[in-house]
């Protein structure tokens, strides 16, 4: 029997779609082992994400609203995720792999003194034991493990989990307290450079249309990698050579340490194709790469490799795809 | 002040990593062995607060056995002012570390630690946060700008997250992690190793920390990711939308 606990990632009340990856982690653990699973929403004013995850067969959706919680900081976030876990007696607690999970679950798993697995992409059961799959070495190697102790926290890859199903009835929603005085105060907030954007989010959308260093300025980059991004109302997103330089923000950076994306159809434009990066955008469905080197290691993974310069190459496909 | 920069020897990043057959390991023939980047990128940082302030020993410390100094006379080589070596079988997993490094903050009682976010092996992104929760003081992870304030208590840092740039400031003794655009680290030169050979390097078991080994999680195979089909290579941006259109059907 397990008792999940779910972490949920918003974005200020703005759900972040890879928590329902967790969510379905949550539905196969259950399948497999029987038990129940509720679902944690923390932060200020958050009620109407409480809402969105109702649907979704959880015993309980928790919310810990309170103005201290407004921003995601990692010492308190992991305080309230260690206090309700052990208020809920959770055997697994489960977030999807982003920099918000990975900040603050291996804080709250310390605070348990839980064993966590990052990164994982199967969980089943054999024999009594939770058998879980995770991704090592840039996406290279796929560990199969055990994890020991009555407590485990697990971050899961969104691309791994399927949508979960809806439930024929809505959870309940119930409120926290929150002892606002008991929280940690070693970390002050100071803000976020956010710079915001009509495109979805490269770790959410159908297609992806990364650049890389073939691409030479900021005005570029939005007229070819954006324009063709666009074309597609798909997102945009880029090699570490471009964050390096200046030319994009590092929330576009896909790889082993930036974000891992799974999308329908990736468009590598201008990348070489370096092992890091290949690490974030290797379980796309069909791969394009678009290069003037025909021996860029790109090709290798590439499903259709155009040899050319993306200067002629995309100016080209965009015309052709506004037709 | 002193700072304690915890590093860990990985393959090289370069390696193309293959599984061996029977799954019980990686194939480690040939491979070169590298600090783990990100270890390196924190040494870095904590030789330049060292090059600002000056009254600053940095402190280079890994867990694992005799191959590992290689690594910390990289460390030395760089510019570290001591480095340690735990005596320990490979296999600990985040947690173990984490514990072990308590053992050892306890030991050298620095002004704060400042470690890689992530091993490009185990790439589990965890030891920090765990070393925070542990010694119960404050964390700031991916950390990509760093800079103490008010009179070195604190350090006000720039965080690279999914969405954006974060700044927070964090009261010292803490947690440092580092991101990959924090600094680019020095390359080793030949007066480095040559001082570096001078330079205090102590070897203590796990035994004299007071510690056993356990690690939680056991490997039970590796294996390869599914592979994908091999591509094909087309002339012109026609034929690439004829395909993506007719054969696959993302379009």
């Amino acid at each position: 029997m397990a008792n999940l606990l779910v972490i949920v990632e918003h974005d200020q009340g703005q759900l972040k779609l890879a928590t329902l990856a967790a969510v379905a982690c949550a539905h196969k653990v259950v399948a497999e082992a029987g038990g129940s699973f509720d679902i944690l929403v923390i932060g200020q004013n958050v009620g109407g994400t409480a809402e969105l995850l109702r649907p979704y067969g959880a015993d309980t959706v928790l919310v810990a609203d309170d103005a201290q919680l407004q921003h995601p900081v990692g010492d308190k976030y992991a305080q309230v995720v260690a206090d309700v876990a052990k208020q809920r007696g959770s055997t697994m607690v489960v977030g999807a792999a982003s920099t918000f999970s990975k900040d603050i679950l291996p804080r709250a798993a310390a605070l348990l003194d839980a064993g966590m697995l990052s990164d994982v992409v199967d969980v089943r059961m054999a024999g009594g034991d939770f058998i879980f799959k995770r991704v090592m070495f840039a996406g290279n190697v796929i560990a199969t493990v055990k994890l020991d102790g009555a407590v485990k926290f697990l971050t899961v890859r969104a691309a791994a989990f399927a949508q979960p199903p809806k439930a024929a009835e809505g959870s309940p929603v119930v409120g926290i307290p929150v002892e606002a005085g008991r929280l940690p105060a070693f970390i002050e907030y100071g803000g976020r450079e956010a710079k915001v954007s009509g495109r979805p989010d490269s770790t959410e959308a159908r297609v992806v249309v990364s650049g890389g260093r073939a691409i030479r300025s900021a005005e570029d980059f939005e007229r070819l990698v954006g324009g063709l991004a666009d074309a597609l109302g798909g997102a945009v997103g880029s090699s570490r050579a471009l964050v390096d330089a200046g030319i994009t923000p590092n929330s576009l950076q896909v790889g082993q340490t930036g974000k891992i994306v799974a999308p329908d159809l990736y468009f590598a434009v201008g990348i070489s194709g370096a092992i890091q990066h290949l690490a974030g955008m290797k379980d796309t469905k069909v791969i394009v790469a678009i290069n003037k080197d025909p021996d860029a290691p790109i090709f290798e993974v590439a499903d259709f490799g155009l040899v050319g310069d993306a200067y002629q190459v995309v100016p080209e496909l965009v015309a052709k795809l506004k037709k | 002040m002193k700072i304690l920069v915890p590093l860990k020897r990985v393959p090289d990043p370069d390696t193309r990593i293959r599984v061996k057959p029977d799954g019980s390991g990686v194939d480690l023939d040939g491979v070169k062995f590298a600090v783990n980047p990100f270890d390196s990128i924190a040494l870095e940082e904590a030789l330049r607060i060292k090059e600002k302030i000056g009254a600053v020993e940095v402190v280079v410390v890994t867990i694992g056995g005799q191959e590992s100094v290689e690594q910390l006379r990289v460390g030395l080589a760089m510019g570290a002012d001591r480095a340690l070596l735990v005596q320990s079988a490979d296999g600990l997993d985040a947690l173990a570390i984490a514990k072990v490094l308590v053992a050892v903050y306890r030991r050298e009682q620095p002004a704060f630690v400042l470690m890689g976010k992530q091993a490009i092996d185990d790439d589990s992104n965890q030891v920090g946060q765990m070393l925070a929760a542990l010694l119960g003081m404050g964390q700031a992870t991916f950390v990509s700008k760093l800079e103490l304030v008010e009179n070195d208590t604190k350090a006000r840092c720039s965080r690279e997250t999914d969405g954006g740039i974060e700044t927070v400031t964090v009261k010292l003794p803490a947690i440092i992690t580092s991101d990959l655009r924090l600094n680019e680290p020095r390359y080793v030169s030949l007066p480095g190793i040559m001082k570096a050979r001078k330079k205090p390097l102590e070897e203590v078991a796990l035994a004299d920390l007071g510690l056993t080994a356990a690690s939680r999680t056991q490997v039970l195979k590796l294996e390869p990711p599914a592979s994908r089909k091999a591509g094909v290579r087309v002339k012109t941006v026609d034929e690439l939308l004829e395909k993506l259109k007719n054969d696959v059907k993302v379009l």
